[in-house]
């Protein structure tokens, strides 16, 4: 299949060496993969010490979780996990920039924010270990629930941007979505919405360059965030492996949003470092060779540089965020091995507000069900 | 030799290469299934083989591949269409249901859609949301969609093949637990027809309907009620629009007892329609009412529930007892 003169092959990040991806002409990014500080026109960040080193610590803890998770699935304790590995800055920055009242609306894999939300990640871990769809309290934590269903969560964060609106409310909304999301109807009419009714939602779509085995190729023929053009608001692509890059680009469209000036289409240019999930075998579909050139633009390792160069951190400090990362791992690790399975009955409730005599029923038939076997077994 | 041993989804593999070798107007569309070869590997091999342009790594959005299936039938393509799986059909319902459906009518016969779509359906794979649904009732209540579940490698060598040629659009649903059930397959043999139900264990006392996944749990039932004297005749439905239900009917006017098993939520479920057309054809023979046994009324639930959700082997004894003592 011929592609077009966009996609040009020319490296995108200097030095990083990558000649299968296309031409990335605008690409913001603040700091490089070699741990270098750069300006850019459009974008500022200004952050002090303590910021930069907690941005730091937020990416080497999400991390851990996420390696801890992995294990944790290669054990047997959850049935499947969504691996971030790759994807921390742009989740980190993404989340960091959010407002207490904003709300985000993720896929399955957006770990990264949830934790700048603060759900504890035990609650994102049951959802993958079987125990329930996600034990967080999207209202509370401003983090909704994660939605298998691809694309499904824009329209959802363009209608509550829609609520936000008419209640002249000064928050704004957060859909996240892959770039294989980008194909689905859903998520093309959610940016028609959105744009329709100037509603306060961004759209961060991180672009990890596969759909499962389909290359980002198969759903695009130009750079992702020019197909915000065509729907009419601004579309921006960020480096997504630099968190300050990310943080800078995702607040000044939150910014924008909340100042009414509706939707922005941000693509965050990043890599899955993983399998799509653990049930996943990307030597099937991928080089590793192209795995190798991605770790050169790690997202951690170039903030490490950063703060160590410039005497931002030093060494206690790299150390005592390792020693905290020690600590999430067992905490998460204990707390998934001695996680309660759910009662049987837990499937019978809250499917309604108001129960139905017919499925209190069905449950009183299931309980007496349950029970005649403890009965048999006396 | 003619007769090799195959899983359910090596069986589907090799009869779609079949189909694909004999019809070059065959072609396969869908998320993963070329490079990849699809996420439970049904379409492995395949691309390599006969190229792109016929087995198509599709751009990720379902109403899209059903629509251009559409009209790529209409330029007289048989695409066979795979959905990952079961819960992410529904971005393509609307063109199923509204278009696919409807097609032939609506054009006198001068339009046909020979469309195939394949759901990985059911549950009991310890999956997250969405990825363990038995959406087949809804097809089903959709006039001018046919809909069939195998069971087994056999059915599913031939039933897929059979599908492909057939001239309407067929549901074709493949019991994701079991596609690593293995059976000796004989490819020289001649296969029954799509659209039979089939008695896969003859019995006296109660006649046991099921298809797609549970047709095995409902004969590991049977040969546990046989140890305590219990006769139970299975019926694996096969297709479940149209019914056949001719093999079935004559089964409960000796047996006089009817069980229905599915794994989807038992209300407006198959059973439904199996109970209130048994009740039609065998009022006067039958002893007790047609019992249904399947999912709660719930949302399907996450994966440690899953085995009380799921109809098993005792469930199914335990309607059998109930339909006895009436
Ligand atoms: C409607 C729908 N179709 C198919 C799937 C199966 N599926 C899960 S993830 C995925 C790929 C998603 O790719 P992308 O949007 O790039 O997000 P990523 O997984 O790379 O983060 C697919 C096809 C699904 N979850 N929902
Ligand atoms: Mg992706």
């Amino acid at each position: 299949m011929s592609v077009s003169s966009a996609t040009e092959v020319v490296d995108p990040v200097p030095g990083a060496g990558a000649p299968h991806l296309p031409r990335q002409p605008d690409l913001v990014q603040l700091l490089t993969p070699e741990g270098e500080r750069v300006e850019h026109p459009d974008y500022a960040i200004d952050l002090d010490d303590q910021q930069l080193r907690e941005l730091y610590r937020d990416l080497v803890l999400v991390r851990r979780w996420d390696v801890e998770a992995t294990a944790l699935q290669r054990q047997g304790e959850l049935g499947i996990w969504a691996s971030l590995l790759g994807q921390e800055a742009a989740q980190v920055g993404a989340g960091r920039a959010l407002q207490p009242g904003d709300t985000a609306f993720p896929t399955y894999r957006e770990h990264g924010v949830a934790w700048t939300r603060g759900v504890d990640p035990l609650h994102v871990i049951s959802l993958f270990r079987g125990v329930d769809n996600g034990g967080w309290d999207p209202v509370a934590t401003g983090f909704n629930l994660y939605t298998v269903v691809i694309g499904a969560q824009c329209l959802h964060a363009t209608g509550y941007a829609m609520g936000v609106q008419r209640d002249g409310s000064e928050t704004a909304v957060l859909a996240f979505l892959g770039d294989g999301a980008t194909s689905q109807g859903e998520v093309n009419e959610a940016m028609i919405w959105a744009a329709s009714f100037s509603a306060p939602v961004v759209f961060f779509c991180q672009n990890n360059q596969y759909a499962i085995s389909v290359p980002l190729e198969r759903q695009s023929r130009v750079p992702l965030y020019q197909r915000a053009a065509g729907f009419g608001f601004p579309g921006v692509r960020v480096d997504g492996n630099d968190v300050l890059a990310v943080l800078a680009v995702t607040r000044a469209a939150l910014v924008a949003a909340r100042d009414g000036q509706g939707p922005t289409f941000i693509e965050a240019f990043t890599y899955r470092m993983g399998a799509h999930t653990t049930s996943d075998d990307p030597t099937r579909y991928r080089l590793a060779s192209e795995l190798e050139e991605w770790k050169l633009r790690d997202p951690i390792a170039r903030v490490k540089a950063y703060l160590s160069r410039s005497g931002t951190a030093d060494q206690d400090f790299f150390d005592a965020v390792e020693a905290e990362a020690d600590e999430l791992a067992v905490r998460i690790r204990r707390g998934t091995t001695e996680m309660p399975d759910p009662p049987g009955t837990a499937m019978f409730d809250q499917v309604y507000a108001e129960q139905t005599p017919h499925l209190a029923a069905q449950q009183a038939q299931f309980e007496a069900y349950q029970a005649s076997f403890g009965e048999a077994s006396e | 030799m003619s007769t090799q041993t195959l899983t359910i989804g090596k069986a589907l593999n090799l009869g779609l290469r079949r189909v694909m070798e004999d019809d070059a107007k065959v072609m396969l569309m869908g998320e993963d299934i070329g490079r990849l070869g699809g996420v439970f590997r049904i379409t492995d091999g395949l691309q390599k083989d006969f190229g792109e342009d016929r087995v198509v790594d599709t751009p990720l959005a379902e109403a899209g591949i059903l629509g251009t299936a559409v009209g790529l039938a209409m330029r007289g393509y048989r695409p066979v269409c795979e959905i990952q799986f079961d819960g992410f059909v529904f971005p393509a319902y609307n063109q199923i249901v509204t278009q696919v459906a409807k097609i032939h009518a609506r054009s006198r016969g001068k339009l046909a859609m020979p469309i195939v779509i394949r759901i990985p359906f059911g549950g009991g794979i310890g999956a997250v949301e969405h990825h363990s649904e038995s959406p087949e009732a809804y097809f089903g209540h959709t006039p001018g969609l046919k809909v069939v579940a195998v069971s087994n490698p056999v059915d599913a060598y031939w039933g897929i093949q059979q599908a492909i040629a057939h001239p309407d659009p067929i549901v074709f649903l493949e019991p994701k637990r079991r596609y690593w059930d293995k059976a000796e397959v004989d490819t020289a043999a001649t296969p029954d027809p799509l659209f039979a139900s089939r008695v896969v264990r003859g019995g006296d006392d109660v006649t046991v309907l099921a298809y797609g996944p549970m047709v095995k749990t409902v004969l590991q039932a049977a040969e546990a009620a046989a140890e305590e004297g219990r006769s139970l005749e299975v019926v694996d439905l096969r297709t479940l629009s149209p019914l056949d239900l001719d093999p079935v009917v004559e089964s409960v006017r000796r047996t006089g007892r009817c069980v229905m098993v599915h794994e989807a939520p038992v209300t407006l479920g198959l059973g439904a329609e199996i109970a209130a057309r048994i009740t039609e054809e065998c009022f006067h023979s039958l002893e007790a009412p047609v019992l249904r046994v399947g999912g709660y009324d719930t949302p399907y639930p996450p994966s440690k529930l899953e085995e009380e959700y799921l109809p098993d082997l005792d469930r199914v004894l335990d309607a059998v007892d109930r339909s006895l003592e009436y």
